[in-house]
């Protein structure tokens, strides 16, 4: 019984990373049409900085204080100087141009920080263990992680169904020349959307840091996994993502106890495989 | 007694609250030019769609020489002597106008699915199309993209191509539309010369084209039929005037 | 029709001189750099028919290119040992024949294309992209997960394939064989899309609609595409597992597709020798950067989005009107 809870909040916790790439490229796909696969390098950027700060200074919060702009400031820089060309043009482009990216940034970090895996530790007053239920410690890091995916969540939902900027949002995902004729500089808020997106993949980053490590490449499955989620239908454009978390829970962990981990990761796709044969357009009826 | 080439039976159709076809009925016999009329949002695209195989009807039957194709694909109507031209030209841009009318032709023939012989080489296929771009007098333009025809010329070619496949039922969308005076009469022409070759069904809103051309003319309001007959009784039928003009009167249909 | 067979006469001349005059530059290992372009080049054809041809975006094509490796491998593996490769329901032995591990592995490359076909191709764009891609991270995993075949360590070959004969042990001699077949699959290729189904094919990554209107069956003319493109990928995939005599899941990682795919963007989609082109230029750009500085992949990149901002056509749009014959009006 308390390994099932141990199970499904690893899931949960999994799931959260997974939502904040998924929502971050939800943002940047769903709303602007763009295909960013560079946005595992976004994750990766976050993490490295974050890695960097927190070594030299022995703080985490101003690692997050200095990673999350950081990575928004480049990634916006990217947009408005390259990327930004790029959203009307078909997503084959879209696709060379960001994988592109990607090696450069693969290889960028490689030079700065070499190839070997750097390590990020938790701050100090996570590292402890929380006790949920009485008997069944759980480390609170992780559990951290989980408070501030859900915050995050809820942020994002209030600042895209409640504020202004979100409307803007919304309005510049189903008519771009409308709310261009209507004044707004469409421009300035699609690099506006790039950097929060971006935000969200650093903060992602960052928090797996500690759990994963922190090395080249690593948000390349996870961005993957994200595609995916997102295709499937289970993230939709206002951000909203309940199921991955789900998603996580039946295959990662469990299914990686009962079944060996290749098979887990494999089932995933299979799962996503399954519902987009049966539903070409995503579960719930998506967009193009 | 013959079938006639197309025979739709209560065909309707709607669209959540909107009805865009109503218990149509419409007969066109082999050779004849049918003429769709009717006020706009009247339905008429949406009855070429179901016609096409496009739009699958809620209720009724269409009869293609006798034989049912209510539920048929495009395809499959295509095998079987239904042909149709778009209102918006749908052609193969970065193909010429030959190589356009060639895939039409290559469309028409079942079997021979090869995978050696250079396509465009065959005369079985070029000789056909050829033949199609001269009926519509496009055959000057055979080499050049269709991308680069003027808006006119893409018309003749979509003719072109729906005749390449020597159908027994012409559908055709609005062949005249955006086109100015003189193109219109060139399309007309085009039509007047195929008259009596092969059963044609169209939908247009220039009424000097209806006129000229249709033998029969049924008239659409609201999904439907309202009108049926020859251009004079149509014309005659006063609820064909109040549908057009309303209570003006000095307007000359 | 002259102007496009001098040319290609010259190349292939040139092409078939290659060893001849390495070994006289002193220079014998180009050679082996020739034969692993020739080999990409054989990849990246594969996927240019149905991306430029067919307009379909496939970022999963490493997956086939890949499992036609292991096929080589495993049946390899299993020749070293003496062990069958399956007990039921026939004993299965292994082989080190290449006239039945080559085709064995287009047959499964191209099965394994069908049937990720037949469920991706129902969908379009941005999802087909991704389905695609999906799919690839999935047989990736899969091999992964085979511990018996090295799992993410990979396979040794103890040796190169065996065709009667020739002996591949030799890199000439491999070499020749290679360039025969690249050779066969480009003119096979050319033919193939003036054909009648090539046809169809680029009509209906023009203008699906229409040619369903018209009567067509486009995603059958697109499946038998995928599968086809798959199953030559699958030979180059056994290709390279002799070249390389290694086989590893990294060559069904999808950078290999996008690497693929940057293979025929650079070379110039759409055209029937670019892809072999952009092989060349990206393997080369890879030796030539690589022995210059480790970081080479930093210049690849910002060049890759450059090419992709400026040059759409590629290396060939700057030499070559593309494709093959037109329709000629008749004249009688």
């Amino acid at each position: 019984m308390l390994l099932v809870l141990e199970q499904t909040l690893n899931g949960l916790q999994l799931g959260v990373m997974l939502f904040l790439m998924a929502a971050g490229l939800t943002l940047i796909s769903g709303i602007m049409n763009f295909i960013n696969l560079a946005h595992g390098s976004l994750y990766m950027l976050g993490a490295y900085l974050c890695a960097t700060v927190a070594q030299s200074t022995g703080s985490f919060l101003l690692g997050i204080a200095v990673a999350l702009p950081g990575t928004a400031v480049v990634a916006m820089l990217l947009e408005a100087a390259a990327l930004g060309r790029l959203y009307d043009r078909d997503h084959l482009d879209q696709v060379l141009a960001t994988f592109g990216l990607i090696l450069f940034f693969n290889e960028l970090v490689k030079i700065v920080w070499g190839a070997q895996p750097i390590f990020l530790d938790a701050p100090a007053w996570l590292q402890g263990t929380v006790e949920l239920v009485p008997g069944a410690p759980y480390p609170a890091y992780r559990l951290a992680i989980l408070v501030v995916g859900l915050l995050v969540a809820l942020g994002l939902y209030l600042l895209i169904a409640k504020t202004r900027v979100g409307m803007l949002i919304r309005a510049g995902a189903s008519n771009r020349e409308m709310v261009g004729a209507l004044g707004v500089d469409i421009r300035r808020l699609y690099t506006l959307v790039f950097g929060l997106g971006a935000m969200l993949a650093a903060l992602a980053g960052l928090m797996a840091g500690p759990i994963y490590a922190v090395q080249v490449g690593m948000g390349e499955n996870i961005l993957i996994l994200a595609f995916v989620v997102i295709l499937v239908g289970l993230v939709d454009t206002l951000g909203r993502a309940f199921l991955p978390t789900l998603l996580k829970i039946a295959f990662d962990p469990a299914t990686a106890g009962a079944v060996g981990a290749s098979v887990a990761s494999m089932a995933i796709y299979i799962f996503m495989a399954a519902i987009l044969a049966w539903r070409p357009t995503g579960l719930f009826g998506g967009h193009a | 007694m013959t079938d006639p080439t197309l025979q739709v039976e209560g065909l309707s159709k709607r669209f959540g609250a909107v009805i865009a076809s109503e218990a149509i009925d419409l007969t066109v016999h082999a050779g004849e030019i049918h003429a769709v009329i009717g006020p706009n949002g009247a339905g008429k695209t949406t009855l070429i769609g179901q016609l096409a195989g496009e739009v699958p009807p809620d209720a009724g039957r269409i009869l293609l020489e006798g034989r049912e194709i209510t539920g048929l694909p495009a395809q499959r109507r295509a095998h079987l002597g239904l042909a149709r031209s778009y209102q918006i030209t749908s052609l193969f841009p970065r193909f010429t106008a030959l190589e356009n009318a060639a895939l039409a032709v290559q469309a028409g023939e079942r079997g021979a699915r090869g995978l050696w012989r250079p396509a465009w080489q065959d005369m079985a296929l070029v000789r056909p199309a050829w033949e199609a771009l001269e009926r519509v007098h496009l055959s000057h333009r055979a080499d050049a993209p269709a991308r680069t025809l003027a808006h006119g010329e893409q018309r003749q070619l979509e003719i072109a191509m729906a005749l390449a496949t020597r159908p027994r039922l012409l559908l055709l969308d609005e062949p005249t539309a955006g086109m100015g005076h003189e193109e219109s009469s060139q399309m007309i022409e085009l039509l007047e010369r195929l008259r009596g070759e092969l059963a044609m069904l169209l939908i247009e809103h220039d009424m000097d084209a209806v006129f000229r051309l249709a033998d029969r003319i049924t008239v659409l309001v609201y999904g439907r039929v309202v009108a049926s007959g020859t251009p004079a009784e149509v014309r005659g039928d006063p609820e064909v005037r109040r549908a057009y003009l309303g209570e003006d009167e000095n307007v000359v249909l | 029709m002259l102007r496009r067979t001098v040319p290609l006469a010259i190349l292939l001349a040139l092409l078939v001189a290659l060893p001849t005059v390495a070994e006289t530059a002193g220079r014998g290992w180009w050679t082996g750099v020739a034969t692993n372009i020739l080999i990409f080049a054989l990849a990246a054809g594969s996927l240019n028919l149905i991306l430029g041809f067919g307009g379909l975006v496939s970022f999963g094509h490493a997956a086939f290119f890949g499992t036609g490796a292991y096929v080589v491998g495993i049946l390899g593996f299993h020749a070293d040992r003496g062990t069958p490769v399956v007990t039921w329901p026939v004993e299965l032995p292994g082989t080190y024949q290449a006239l039945i591990a080559w085709p064995l592995a287009m047959l499964a490359a191209g099965l394994l294309a069908l049937l990720i076909g037949l469920v991706c191709l129902r969908t379009r764009g941005l999802y087909f992209i991704m389905i695609t891609l999906a799919f690839a991270q999935m047989i990736y995993f899969f091999f992964v997960g085979l511990e018996a075949y090295g799992g993410d360590d990979g396979l040794s070959l103890w040796q190169r394939s065996e065709l009667p004969g020739l002996d591949l042990g030799d890199d000439v001699q491999f070499y020749y064989l290679v360039l025969a077949l690249a050779v066969a699959a480009f003119a096979l290729k050319q033919r193939v899309v003036d054909s009648r189904f090539g046809v169809a094919l680029r009509g209906a990554r023009d203008n699906d609609r229409r040619m369903r209107a018209l009567g067509f069956d486009t995603q059958r003319t697109r499946l038998a595409a995928f599968t086809l493109a798959g199953a030559v990928a699958g030979l180059a995939g056994a290709l390279i597992a002799n070249q390389t005599e290694f086989v590893s899941p990294s060559f069904l990682a999808w950078q290999r597709s996008g690497e693929l795919l940057i293979m025929v963007i650079l070379g110039g989609i759409g055209s029937i020798l670019g892809p072999a082109l952009g092989a060349a230029a990206f393997l080369l750009l890879e030796e030539v950067l690589a022995a210059w500085t480790e970081h080479w992949m930093i210049v690849l990149g910002p060049l890759l989005l450059l090419v992709v901002l400026f040059a759409k056509r590629g290396l060939w749009g700057l030499l070559e009107r593309p494709l093959g014959t037109r329709a000629e009006v008749p004249r009688d």
